[in-house]
């Protein structure tokens, strides 16, 4: 974050709003993975609301074309007495299962032709947040995954049961430890406080009588499934948020999701990593609520986000998360990272721990950091590091224009900015005769690496 | 060894981490060794926690050298001590300014960030912490304190040592992003790596411009890409700020160092904010998952022989807001467990203040533990001020104890192996 203390903004005016050519561009942003070329042409005299149908009406849970479901290799099973040459070749090959999720996962956002699927998906995942240093394998972390993008715009309901015995949450989260007579609480606080209801809206008692809901369910070593062990599980009354009852999980999910406050604080979530860092005022609140209705209709919310007048308004702009940012460059400059070599795909693999931001590994299971938190010496650093990889792969570097000032207009057309402010203009001048530096100027640029 | 006569009170030059590092001739003996001081790149930390990740939950250990020697009766005080009021009136925090820390004690009041940790109980204060027969040199006493060695002058630090142990097989168990690497990370045969903040930099040539200029300032950004530029200009300024002299050549981790007579008072070595730079580094190569156990960083100017009230108030809150800035990353961090931050100086000051409003070189002085996994507390005694020696505060706690315990508990190794047989601990600091 900077160092000095940034030079007090002018009085505020109210905030314009975008003309809708810079609105449609702003869905794309925020809806999918940044706009590839064609996608910007495509829409130009529509409004902001088409465009949203129409990568609603795209959406699915197809495999992206030309992306292979990962293999992860088998890991060996040690015993008490294993030497570290067999430790440290196992944890080679759990390190290998994380870099075939990212890669299986940088290719298909990328690539995939659902991006409204791809972009909620990641949201989720940062909300459900789960992280693979914990559960250490490839296949649980794929099935989780998978599951988000199967329900990324359906009804939060269905994600909300499917990730209470979802396999790689409980080991996230310790449900495998939560018995009868010992229960263990780590899910059923972290359910309720970042995931659901959000802090103080449930008491600790409920809690712990969740806890006891929550029991039971172990995920079993050699499948990997989860499964409800009745032997293990507090079968007997429990009192949660006013409800008594003999609670199981999925009794538990739909007792919160029918608190009022579970759409409230879903859609503050959805609305901070997808709209603004600027809370919505509370009609907007209340019409979104009204679009979650009782079916929890996430697509119903979305087409509302857009109509709002704060989605219109230049003060919802914000940060790119470094993944946005990498995958928004690939996809406007058309690269695919599943036909690059080995060397180059490393590169960018160690380029995304630069940036600060590990698909399958975020930091706690509170998620991503946001705003500011992206701006630092070092992830500027590694920004230029990664546009210069990412720009020699672009297959289409050369067709930026013949002259440097066409190729200022050029790479912005191409990266989808609205206009360069002069500074960026005159940054840019000073590397036009280069088409590949060109490129790393204007993804490095601050117009870039915010979504306006 | 050089051997420096004692500067006189009168005639004192303020000390600098520069002329510490380069005249104390301890860090030469380990370079002559052989080993190189290697300066490395963000690219090379992240190729390396590719291939070799840390483990969160492992041990790792920050350590911040404050140079100058730091007044430690002003940073952990006794304000309601007589004592206290009397020896130094024009620089005596009253008991109302002070942070209670409970016992009579309370922290300097630009240590808000401290304070906050320590009552959330994870900020350990050893009290009167020293070595026997102090040594009120600046370089003899820093060169004891990173050597480890108080009797026999010896050429390698006490985690160079480890090094020399550990480093063989991963050039980044130790990382200094001091200006010049320090005794305490030279071993015999290994050194840490180099990771000067100086040395972040954006590319060469006329793309290294263009980007560059994307940190220029302009009225057209509004809020977030104004931020955006700011990190961009950041590494403008943390270039100059850390290395003021040109000449930074490609790839060096050494450069010219600054002429004399341009730093502050109290010989700070770099600009406002230097010492959050460092850490916020650190932080963002623990966050990386770099298989780094420990980490150097350091701030010079606690020579405070004249003006000290204010030079030092803005120095501890200076460090504060860096420590409290790095705490906060690692408490939000799964990679932050394990993580331990100790910072020391010297040696204390004397209890008295001397006629231009300063103290002079003295002896014991507080050392801090902070961390997720740091049980919270006052360890040791604090010193008496009625039963002074020669008008310095006594010793109660050995240093190599503390490092002992560090040694034992964070990076998980037999500490007499590295201290020369120094048994002592403080137990219970290091959960």
């Amino acid at each position: 974050m900077p160092l000095a203390a940034p030079a007090p903004p002018a009085a505020p005016a109210p905030a314009p709003e975008l003309d809708e050519r810079l609105l449609v561009r702003r869905v794309y942003d925020r809806f999918a993975f940044g706009p590839d070329p064609d996608a910007l042409a495509g829409a130009a005299n529509g409004s902001a609301a088409d465009a949203l149908d129409s990568l609603l009406a795209a959406a699915g849970d197809g495999p992206a074309p030309g992306v292979s479901v990962p293999k992860f290799a088998a890991v060996p099973r040690l015993g008490k007495d294993a030497d570290a040459a067999a430790k440290k070749e196992r944890a080679r090959i759990r390190r290998s299962h994380r870099q075939d999720l990212v890669q299986w996962w940088s290719s298909t956002a990328a690539t995939s032709p659902h991006q409204i699927t791809e972009r909620l998906a990641w949201f989720w995942s940062g909300h459900f947040a789960t992280s693979i240093a914990k559960v250490k394998l490839g296949p649980p972390m794929y099935d989780q995954y998978s599951t988000f993008r199967r329900l990324a715009t359906g009804s939060f309901g269905d994600l909300a049961q499917a990730m209470i015995v979802d396999p790689a949450m409980l080991i996230w989260l310790d449900g495998n430890d939560n018995v009868a007579g010992a229960a263990n609480e780590n899910l059923s606080r972290e359910y309720l406080e970042l995931f659901t209801l959000g802090h103080g809206s449930y008491t600790e008692t409920d809690v712990r009588e969740a806890a006891r809901a929550l029991t039971g369910w172990t995920v079993a070593k050699r499948t990997g499934g989860a499964r409800l062990v009745p032997a293990r599980h507090d079968g007997t009354e429990k009192t949660v948020l006013g409800v008594t009852s003999d609670l199981d999980a999925a009794a538990f999910v739909d007792v919160v999701l029918d608190r009022p406050e579970c759409a409230r604080f879903v859609i503050r979530r959805l609305w901070f990593r997808l709209i603004s860092p600027t809370a919505p005022d509370d009609a907007t609140l209340e019409r979104l609520v009204g679009a979650w209705g009782t079916r929890r209709d996430i697509a119903a919310v979305l087409r509302e986000m857009v109509h709002s007048s704060a989605f219109r308004s230049e003060d919802a702009s914000m940060v790119k998360q470094p993944v946005e940012w990498m995958v928004g460059l690939m996809r406007a400059l058309n690269v695919d990272p599943s036909i690059i070599d080995d060397r180059a795909r490393t590169a960018l693999l160690g380029g995304l721990r630069g940036l600060g931001q590990q698909p399958f590994a975020p930091p706690s299971v509170g998620g991503w950091p946001a705003g500011t938190a992206w701006l630092t010496t070092a992830t500027s650093v590694a920004r230029s590091r990664m546009a210069l990889q990412i720009a020699r792969l672009a297959p289409d570097a050369a067709e930026l224009g013949g002259t440097p000032a066409a190729r200022v207009d050029g790479v912005r057309k191409l990266l989808g900015v609205d206009a360069w402010t002069d500074r960026t203009r005159a940054a840019l001048t000073t590397v036009a005769g280069n088409t590949r530096d060109t490129l790393v100027v204007a993804a490095c640029s601050p117009e870039y690496v915010v979504s306006r | 060894m050089l051997s420096i006569a004692p500067a006189t009170s009168t005639h004192v030059s303020a000390l600098t981490r520069r002329r510490f590092l380069r005249y104390s001739g301890v860090a030469a003996g380990g370079l002559m060794a052989g080993c190189t001081s290697h300066p490395i790149a963000l690219s090379d930390v992240t190729a390396v926690a590719e291939s070799d990740p840390r483990e969160p939950g492992t041990g790792v250990l920050v350590v911040v050298t404050l140079y100058g020697g730091n007044d430690g009766l002003n940073t952990v005080v006794p304000a309601g001590d007589a004592a206290y009021q009397q020896a130094r009136p024009d620089l005596a925090y009253r008991p109302d300014e002070v942070l209670d820390l409970g016992e009579g004690l309370g922290l300097n009041p630009g240590m808000t960030g401290l304070k906050s940790l320590w009552d959330n109980k994870k900020l350990a204060v050893v009290r009167g912490v020293g070595y026997p027969e102090p040594d009120h040199s600046h370089f003899r006493s820093m060169a004891i304190w990173q050597t480890a060695s108080p009797k026999t002058p010896t050429s390698t630090g006490w985690l160079g040592r480890w090094l020399d142990d550990v480093a063989a097989d991963d050039p980044l168990r130790g990382v200094s992003l001091d200006p010049v690497m320090p005794p305490l990370m030279s071993g015999s045969t290994r050194s840490a790596a180099a990771f000067p903040p100086g040395g972040l930099r954006l590319p060469g040539g006329r793309l290294g411009q263009g980007l560059q200029a994307l940190g220029d300032p302009c009225a057209q950004d509004r809020q977030w890409q104004a931020a955006a530029a700011g990190a961009i200009a950041d590494l403008r300024t943390v270039a100059a700020a850390l290395e003021p002299a040109v000449g930074r050549s490609a790839g060096g981790a050494t450069a010219n160092p600054a002429p004399e007579g341009t730093e502050q008072q109290g010989g700070s070595a770099g600009g406002g904010g230097a010492l959050g730079v460092q850490l916020d580094l650190v932080a963002s190569m623990i966050e990386m998952g770099s298989p780094t156990r420990a980490y150097s960083v350091s701030l010079g100017g606690f020579d405070t022989h004249s003006d000290e009230r204010g030079t030092q108030q803005r120095l501890l809150t200076e460090v504060d807001a860096a420590l409290a800035a790095f705490q906060k990353r690692m408490a939000a961090d799964h990679h932050g467990n394990g993580v331990v931050t100790l910072v020391y100086s010297e040696f204390g000051r004397r209890v008295t203040a001397n006629a231009s409003e300063g103290t002079d070189h003295g002896t014991a002085g507080p050392m801090f533990l902070l961390g997720e996994g740091v049980n919270g507390g006052f360890f040791g005694d604090e010193p008496d001020l009625g039963a002074l020696q020669d008008g310095d505060l006594a010793v109660t706690t050995d240093f190599r104890s503390v490092y002992a315990t560090v040694l034992r508990d964070v990076l998980d190794v037999a500490p007499d192996r590295y201290l020369d047989g120094w048994t002592g601990t403080v137990d219970g600091v290091v959960a």
